[in-house]
């Protein structure tokens, strides 16, 4: 008997928590957006996120494989980067170009960094900055019901058109397939709130900025917050935990940048859209931020 | 009244109900008991006996004359039969008393017995304390007359007894404190009037509302005790953690709590100190619970100290077919266990058994920067840096990022969704800080 004691060193018991339930719980809750996209934009929202997700999950496999680490696709997390690449791509992309963003996104966003947890920067955005530097057109034709058209934010910027707030919220508009609907990834963020698998300090912090941002330098801040990408940056990709702080007051500060950089992209840039960059600029800043927040320890005497 | 707590923290399994309700009895006296001769932080002691000896119960086998040590005494009547090496609960060499008991116990510590603390004065009961071996019985061993021993130029005005017992799965200062209150009590008062103390508190986590009731019931006469409910939490009864929820002071870093006022005991301690001074009983048994689903029949046990683990386990119905880690202490920072003739000391709490379900699949993954470790550290370190730090040894950083604090509960390494094990990075972190301390000394 006495070999077959198990010695570790304490503690001895764990939570139930693992990375791959947290990643299938962000699957999980992408699904409604998932959903509101096929609603609006039909079958061919569907073969887009198929695409991106397959790509994802391939390239991570043919990269472990080269690199002869342990094959890890079965933890989600690729095909976390897969559906968040596609929720940020126009219904009307070439199939291959999505998959393309894709191998861009695990290829350069992820596994060049080492893979899972090593990345500066979110990888689904890496994907979409790539697409929107190389493909910039394909990028921005937007098409509802076979009809092309301008997104809210570009009518706003170019024209000075208002879209109704309520379409704006539910997602009857012109935009990338997850950007349309905030309700559906409120819905989707909640639940992750309720298992405890995001942070809240971050998106609060960023889409508060953007509201007060926009409306003291006279723009609506409801169609701000509501409109393009801010809502699923803010909620799903600003979150990310790799590459945000890990401090509490890291997120606000986290946040409260990549909102700032969004009013002025938004208001004063050359895109109408700036909550990519935004995110991505302030990934850059992570390591410093995590470093000059760091809490004082319980009786710590500075 | 409100249940006070801490900042942070987790919420394990508490797991309490399978021992919870069952009532302390008497272990079967041992045949022979293993005695180490350390059960304290501090100056080592010198053995008093040897091989062939006659001892009596309570009676003085080790001492040492360094402040910081705490006499151990025979458990049992009989013959010393070896003195020898032997492992102890905590993994360290010590040399040991072995003795072979008699058919009877004649117990003879040389203690008097006092019935209340009127003819006591402060330093006569500081001397019980040292002389009964009292030491900190939820774990750590820390001798208590030091603790008591209010240097000239502090002042000390709580006295606060723990009986948060936040472990999960073990109930042993919670069946003290349901079944021997008045004692608990009467130690408080004497370690009161030991430290010049006003006032004192006694924090129980309001998982167990038989304790704290029971506990009030015993004070209800004492305007200078008071009963708190403890909001369950681990690690509440980690003294910074306690003094923090109940007093809200903060123990400077590399402080004690008597920087604050305060000195912390366990209610099992306090209840000892009662032993010590009413009935002359020096510190030779003391309460266990036996627990887990690799127990056949749990349950909570007085013993005497150097009955082995596996005699333990035996009187609790021995192990399951499934049985897999013993741990002496609790789940969250006890000691797995090698071999069952390891003997239980002043300072052994729990024998906590583990079925192969519960300890499989810890296989750690890349950290992923969620920063649960961060949100449950009660000293508000950042587990994830300094386990950085610690890989490649950058001990300026791991100084500056306070590793140090680190009180090695645990709740990192529980909280971690890669399990992670960051705790024993956290120590091997201190343990170089420690070492560079060392060499500049």
């Amino acid at each position: 008997m006495n070999n077959e004691l198990i010695v570790t060193s304490s503690p001895h018991v764990r939570s139930q928590d693992s990375v791959k339930k947290i990643m299938w719980s962000v699957v999980l809750a992408l699904l409604p957006a998932v959903f509101a996209a096929v609603y609006f934009f039909k079958a061919r929202a569907l073969s887009v996120v198929l695409t991106a997700v397959v790509g994802a999950v391939l390239t991570e496999y043919i990269f472990q494989k080269i690199r002869k680490k342990k094959i890890t696709i079965e933890d989600g997390s690729a095909v976390v980067t897969g559906l968040l690449l596609a929720l940020t791509l126009p219904p009307s992309i070439p199939l291959w170009t999505a998959f393309f963003g894709s191998v861009v996104a695990i290829g350069l966003g992820k596994q060049v960094f080492g893979g899972i947890g090593q990345n500066p920067f979110n990888p689904a955005l890496v994907g979409r900055a790539f697409l929107t530097a190389a493909y910039p057109v394909l990028m921005t034709t937007w098409t509802v019901d076979g009809v092309s058209t301008a997104t809210p934010l570009s009518q706003m910027k170019m024209d000075g058109i208002a879209t109704d707030t309520w379409n704006l919220f539910v997602g009857q508009i012109a935009g990338s397939l997850g950007e349309t609907s905030a309700l559906a990834l409120l819905l989707g963020f909640a639940y992750l709130l309720y298992k405890g698998y995001v942070n809240w300090r971050i998106p609060l912090a960023m889409i508060g900025t953007v509201f007060i941002g926009t409306f003291v330098f006279g723009a609506d801040p409801i169609f701000h917050i509501f409109g393009g990408g801010l809502m699923i940056g803010a909620l799903f990709m600003a979150t990310d935990m790799v590459s945000s702080p890990t401090t509490k007051a890291g997120r606000w500060i986290f946040g409260i940048g990549a909102g700032f950089l969004v009013v002025i992209i938004r208001l004063w840039g050359g895109y109408p859209e700036g909550v990519m960059y935004s995110i991505l600029l302030m990934n850059t800043a992570v390591p410093l931020i995590d470093r000059y927040t760091r809490p004082r320890s319980l009786g710590e005497v500075k | 009244m409100k249940a006070l707590t801490f900042k942070q923290g987790i919420h394990p399994e508490y797991n309490k109900d399978l021992t919870k309700d069952k009532p302390l009895k008497n272990a079967k006296r041992p045949e022979e008991v293993i005695i180490p001769i350390q059960q304290h932080i501090g100056a080592p002691l010198k053995t008093l006996v040897k091989k062939g000896d006659q001892v009596d119960l309570g009676q003085k086998i080790a001492d040492g004359d360094s402040f910081v040590c705490a006499p151990i005494h025979a458990s049992v009547s009989g013959t010393v039969k070896d003195i020898r090496k032997v492992t102890d609960p905590g993994g360290n060499v010590v040399e040991a008393v072995v003795i072979e008991a008699a058919e009877e116990d004649t117990l003879n510590s040389g203690l008097e017995k006092h019935d209340n603390l009127d003819g006591l004065d402060v330093d006569e009961i500081r001397h019980i304390i040292r002389e009964a071996g009292i030491v900190g019985m939820g774990g750590a061993m820390f001798p208590t007359h030091v603790k008591v021993s209010v240097p000239d130029d502090k002042n000390v005005d709580y006295v606060i007894l723990n009986g948060a017992e936040c472990e999960p799965y073990l109930t042993v200062d919670h069946r003290v404190m349901v079944e021997r209150p008045k004692s608990i009590i009467f130690g408080l008062k004497a370690l009161m009037k030991a430290s010049n103390a006003p006032k004192g508190i006694i924090g129980i986590e309001d998982n167990k509302p038989e304790a704290i009731e029971s506990m009030r019931d015993a004070a209800k006469n004492d305007d200078n005790i008071e009963v708190q409910a403890l909001e369950t939490k681990y690690p509440q009864g980690g003294e910074k953690m306690l003094i923090e929820a109940l007093i809200s002071r903060e123990v400077p870093a590399g402080g004690l709590p008597l920087d604050v006022g305060v000195v912390v005991n366990n209610t099992s301690t306090a209840a000892a100190v009662a032993d010590a001074i009413r009935d002359g009983k020096p510190l030779y048994e003391r309460s266990i619970s036996i627990t887990g689903r690799g127990i056949n029949s749990p349950q909570n046990l007085i013993y005497r100290v150097g009955t082995t683990i596996g005699e333990l386990i035996e009187q609790a119905g021995g192990l399951k077919e499934n049985a897999a880690k013993v741990i002496t202490g609790g789940p969250m920072m006890g000691v797995a266990q090698k071999k069952f003739d390891v003997p239980a000391v002043k300072g052994t709490s729990g024998i906590l058994v583990l079925i192969k379900d519960e300890v499989e699949n810890f296989e750690p993954s890349p950290c992923i920067s969620c920063a649960k470790c961060v949100d449950a550290c009660p000293m508000f370190l950042m587990p994830t840096q300094l386990v950085d730090y610690a890989k490649h040894e950058m001990v300026e950083e791991l100084e500056e990022w306070q590793v140090l604090s680190c009180i090695e509960c645990g709740s990192c390494s529980f909280v971690c969704p890669a399990k992670i094990p960051l705790v024993h990075h956290l120590r091997l972190g201190k343990a170089q800080v420690m070492a560079k301390k060392r060499e500049e000394n």
